[in-house]
């Protein structure tokens, strides 16, 4: 049998990796362009948040942050509801793996986008209003697609390191690819081979979007003179 | 309305100093374990930097050769060590380290030789094997992309100079190849760091061992896990201070001038 029956089961734990990853990339992403515009803000009021938030979540282990944040999130909002006399909300395990990730890579792509948007050439932006345009004009049309263009590699790499730290959610009980194959590996005493399945589908998720990021780095560098020597 | 509003400020500082109390005698319970010993075994910091120490430098004595035939022109060199880094630097850590530990021991082979049925066995043998895979792809690729960015004329001048295709490498190539790797080979110690995490599953008593076995005790979630983060981030820092240092020391040729 494919898989020995485990197939189904295992595809099921692949859509949770996959949707936990894209779901935790858009938070991350939010997180990071109001992370970027806080650090790059002239309010130290702004600045020094933004700067403490990036520095210690990029300086502890996305393990440590996951099981802080994902036990801890229940416990708040218990104090929370208690203390408005409301009745427990219970987190979903799901909802709550999507945060505590997202808020993690969320500080990477502040320094992604930090980066990015240094990296774009002020004389354009002057540019943009000397034709006239408004702060918001400016930004749409110049300062943003010039932005990710210099970010995408950034993002690409944040991308790939986020998507095979989802591995760790296992730990904290959900039911992702690893988990599953792990279930699988103790069902059938086959454990080499199905942790072996769940590390090749990795490397498929990992194949198939590093060559959605080449594609992506053409598209956006048109119109970018390159010599070859 | 003002008594009320003294009343709850004197609770509030109250209970600020009830959580301080809390996390003194949380430390007090715990500070030993986290450090480095539970009174039987290593446990806690000790574990972490051995395994960091133990993996950075298997991986870093492996990956110089590797990446001088990740660079060479022949393919049967460069592709298998192309294949190794691809393998395992597009799959998590903790997937390569259910596979040695949770996988192999299960295997056959393993379990018809004594010897690899001992070493598999051992939760931290598993570990620090794993993770010096793991940092060895990685180390390898920086090193090897270090290397290429070597100046053509270096090499021409080695040649110049008679030096045989070795002779180059140990002089010139390699030692000025792994100065130009320093910045990107501190940041992939410190996620080594952050990486060495995952060791609890395979019951090595690392610092977040120690966090799990007392949030499990006390139930003082944030106590355990926020004191570990600390720990971890101290670290992090030091180690960021360390290779500042280092590429001060190493690097110094690429500093702005300072007059």
């Amino acid at each position: 049998m494919f898989l020995e029956g485990y197939g189904p089961l295992l595809w099921q734990g692949t859509m949770v990796t996959i949707e936990l990853s894209v779901l935790s990339l858009l938070v991350a992403f939010v997180i990071g362009l109001a992370g970027a515009g806080a650090k790059l803000a002239p309010s130290r009021l702004l600045r020094y948040p933004a700067t403490v938030y990036t520095t210690v979540t990029r300086g502890v282990p996305d393990l440590v942050l996951m099981l802080l944040l994902f036990y801890n999130l229940q416990i708040w909002l218990n104090d929370f509801t208690d203390w408005r006399q409301m009745d427990q909300i219970d987190i979903d395990p799901f909802a709550a793996g999507v945060v505590t990730i997202g808020f993690i890579y969320g500080a990477y792509f502040t320094e992604t986008f930090r980066g990015a948007f240094l990296a774009v050439p002020k004389g354009q932006l002057e540019a943009g209003f000397a034709y006239g345009m408004s702060r918001w004009q400016v930004f749409h049309r110049v300062l943003f697609p010039q932005m990710m263009r210099f970010a995408l590699p950034g993002i690409g790499n944040n991308w790939q390191v986020l998507l095979k730290s989802t591995a760790l959610v296992s730990i904290i009980g959900l039911a992702d690819v690893v988990k599953q194959a792990q279930d699988a590996g103790k069902g059938t005493f086959h454990m080499f081979f199905f942790i072996a399945v769940a590390g090749g589908i990795y490397l498929a998720l990992t194949s198939i979007s590093n060559l959605a990021l080449i594609w992506l780095e053409k598209r956006y560098s048109a119109g970018v003179r390159s010599a070859e020597l | 309305m003002i008594g009320t509003a003294m009343m709850s400020i004197e609770d509030d500082v109250q209970q600020l100093g009830f959580f301080q109390d809390y996390w003194e005698n949380f430390l007090h319970d715990f500070w030993k374990q986290f450090l480095w010993t539970d009174g039987y075994h290593y446990t806690g910091i000790a574990i972490t930097l051995w395994l960091l120490v133990a993996s950075v430098s298997l991986g870093f004595v492996f990956s110089v050769p590797l990446a001088v035939a990740r660079v060479s022109k022949r393919r049967w060199i460069s592709g298998p060590v192309w294949l190794y880094t691809y393998v395992f630097r597009g799959t998590p850590l903790y997937v390569q380290l259910l596979l040695i530990y949770s996988g192999m021991f299960g295997l056959d082979f393993v379990q018809a030789h004594d010897g690899l049925k001992h070493f598999f066995q051992e939760g931290l043998n598993c570990t620090i094997l794993a993770f010096a895979l793991n940092t060895c792809a990685y180390t390898t690729e920086i090193f090897a992309g270090a290397i290429r960015a070597t100046p053509y004329g270096e090499i021409e001048a080695a040649q110049a100079y008679g030096m045989s295709k070795f002779t180059a490498l140990r002089r010139i190539v390699i030692p000025a190849a792994l100065r130009r790797a320093l910045p990107s080979y501190s940041n992939e110690v410190i996620l080594m760091l952050h990486a060495t995490t995952v060791a609890f599953t395979a019951t090595v008593p690392d610092i977040l061992k120690v966090a799990r076995d007392a949030n499990s005790a006390t139930y003082k979630t944030f106590d355990a896990y926020g004191t570990a983060a600390l720990i971890y981030l101290s670290i992090t820092f030091i180690l960021v201070w360390l290779f500042r240092r280092a590429e001060a020391r190493w690097l110094a040729h690429l500093q702005p001038r300072k007059h």
